[in-house]
């Protein structure tokens, strides 16, 4: 990857269409290297969610024209949320094929273009249209059908064992579940306040996001991200020719994908695919994944590790950014990718490390540092324009690992101290589709 | 980089037509004007449910259907059927599932997309079976949050008056 742009994600941008929504983001990923021509383009990848929103087919089109890039070619990439994550994939395999040596992945949503829950019915078609979206239609219910489980699992049976009243321990766990997932709100809201491309940064409580509007119980208002417009934009070169358009360039270092069944209840009861540093004694009780966790976000976090020589990712990844689209799958997340073992996401939270080494969020954090996750404020407080969000987490972990973050958000409290890798992790609807990528420093 | 909330601004003598249609003028920080125009946009579908048809006939008659894979050696029971086996492949026969169960997970929903705020609050829940090796999502009425639990004993009940949707069906705390 040799370089980078993001557009302020926003709840509208009407004096923005998609297409200079795209060629700002463009404009800024090209300033400075004079060099990045048009002509040294070999061709596009690029990526929207959903023809709903656009009310525009084939919109991906006329971004190829508004940014001059006919006749080059060109194709239009689509998987539900992970949108993003897949066109900078499909960005890195035209690249790594031969195919072509400088390939711009490009993506947007304008989400803005209908009242927000007309927009949830929109991303809800994303559910199977026959069994899931006659019964509402509405995205958080399913993720609070999975996290509800999760809690029944991981807390429930550990934390609240020892109570007999079944309802009893069950509405105990799920005040504990809120609360940690609560911190991972709070979390995330306070990094985005030194991150300027942020839609939502603030400070808050893990009370204020307690007392937030009950969308889903147990899923507050603050847990959950927004609707954006916004645009996003990487570049990808071959290795032969990075380095004429940056002595910083990262490295994409593995790629993975993974799916699951479209609906949630024909997830099935099985084992869990292991990592290398995990044993089948580990989780000889769990039946795997059901609706508690994501085993498309397993698959590409093995599929990735394995491509880029990963054995323990949790020692060997420096942060990641993650799909948050809820709290509750963050948490889930850390589990699938392995930065801690199934059932230990809460705990991993109430120890701190996936924080950042010197902000107050208002609670202990004792290991903060140790492993960061979203250090960029995640979907939960920059925003969600589908089809840029994977893309703007490949910008946010490029600007990372060059260590120009101070030089990008005008503020370097993000800037990690010396990070050699991270990944970036897309996932789509109920985690029916995820992909992760891990980048690395390429330069000394 | 900052963008500021958008302001509706006058603009030269065409306001009251601007209002009149639904349209707007907006300026943001840069003084760049922007018109924005509103458009309503509906569609009837014409939808089969194909081979999942015998579902849908069934609720109409109060029998809850799910698919047994044919073949011996799988014999994998859905709650929610498929025509074909998600595990071996080989096509799938239609069986009568017990119209009570247990709920695998439950949520309750304060919104939901546009077409369904009207109803909200509603519950969502996950529904097991005895001897089904997956699970059936479904509405969860006669109960309230504090009443729901993992575990909990639910069954079926159906509309007399059929509208041919999985709402046709839903679940009660079993009495």
């Amino acid at each position: 990857m040799v370089t980078g742009g993001v557009t302020k994600f926003a709840k509208a941008h009407p004096s923005m269409d998609f297409r200079l929504m795209v060629k700002r983001a463009y404009d800024y990923a090209v300033k400075g290297i004079p060099n990045l021509t048009p002509d040294r383009i070999d061709g596009t990848r690029i990526s929207y969610f959903s023809d709903h929103f656009s009310r525009q087919l084939k919109a991906a089109s006329m971004v190829q024209d508004y940014l001059g890039m006919n006749p080059k070619g060109s194709v239009r990439i689509e998987w539900g949320g992970a949108t993003g994550g897949e066109c900078f994939q499909a960005a890195y395999e035209a690249v790594a094929s031969g195919r072509m040596d400088v390939c711009l992945a490009a993506g947007y949503e304008t989400m803005s273009r209908v009242a927000t829950w007309k927009g949830n019915e929109f991303i809800a078609l994303a559910s199977d249209t026959n069994f899931d979206f006659p019964l509402g239609g509405f995205y958080t219910g399913y993720y609070a059908l999975m996290v509800v489980r999760h809690i029944y699992e991981y807390l429930r049976k550990t934390r609240f064992a020892h109570i007999a009243d079944e309802r009893e321990a069950q509405r105990l766990a799920i005040q504990e579940g809120s609360r940690i997932m609560s911190m991972v709100s709070v979390k995330n809201h306070l990094n985005a306040l030194h991150n300027p491309y942020a839609q939502y940064p603030k400070r808050l409580t893990v009370q204020d996001v307690l007392n937030s509007e009950m969308i889903s119980y147990p899923i507050t208002r603050e847990q959950i991200c927004t609707m954006s417009d916004g645009a996003a934009v990487v570049f990808l070169a071959s290795e032969s020719v990075a380095r004429e358009f940056t002595d910083k360039p990262i490295l994409v270092k593995g790629v993975g994908c993974g799916t699951d069944t479209m609906r949630l209840a024909d997830r099935p009861f099985g084992r869990v695919p292991l990592m290398a540093h995990e044993t089948p004694e580990d989780y000889a009780h769990l039946d795997y994944p059901g609706v508690h966790s994501f085993r498309a976000g397993r698959a590409a976090g093995i599929e990735a590790y394995r491509h880029a020589g990963i054995t323990n990712p949790n020692r060997e990844l420096d942060f990641i950014e993650l799909h948050d689209a809820y709290a509750s799958s963050e948490i889930q997340t850390y589990e699938d990718l392995g930065l801690c073992k199934y059932g230990e996401g809460y705990g991993f939270v109430e120890r701190g490390d996936p924080f950042l080494k010197g902000i107050d969020y208002g609670f202990p954090t004792p290991r903060a540092g140790a492993i960061p996750v979203n250090p960029s404020g995640g979907l939960i407080a920059c925003g969600h324009p589908v089809g840029a969000t994977g893309l703007m987490q490949g910008v946010f972990a490029f600007w990372q690992l060059q260590g120009t973050i101070r030089k990008h958000f005008g503020d370097k409290a993000l800037q990690l101290p010396n990070p050699k890798r991270g990944a970036i992790h897309s996932h789509a609807g109920t985690g029916s589709s995820v992909t992760v990528s891990i980048l690395e420093r390429g330069f000394r | 980089m900052k963008a500021r909330p958008p302001t509706y601004t006058k603009f030269r003598d065409v306001q009251a037509e601007l209002q009149k249609s639904g349209a707007a003028l907006f300026r943001d920080a840069d003084g760049v004007e922007s018109l924005v125009i509103r458009y309503p946009y509906s569609i009837e579908y014409i939808h089969s449910y194909a081979e999942d048809s015998p579902f849908f006939l069934g609720l109409a008659e109060g029998r809850l259907r799910g698919s047994k894979c044919t073949k011996k050696r799988c014999a994998f029971v859905f709650a929610t059927p498929r025509s074909h086996c998600m595990v071996c492949g080989a096509p799938t026969e239609w069986i009568d599932l017990p119209t009570t169960g247990r709920l695998h997970s439950w949520t309750t929903c304060h919104f939901g997309s546009e077409a369904f705020l009207k109803e909200t609050p509603y519950n969502l829940a996950l529904v097991e079976f005895e001897g089904a090796g997956s699970v059936m999502l479904a509405r969860l009425k006669d109960a309230t949050e504090s009443d729901l639990y993992v575990g909990m004993p639910v069954e079926a009940r159906f509309d007399p008056n059929p509208k041919y949707s999985i709402t046709d069906v839903w679940f009660v705390p079993k009495k």
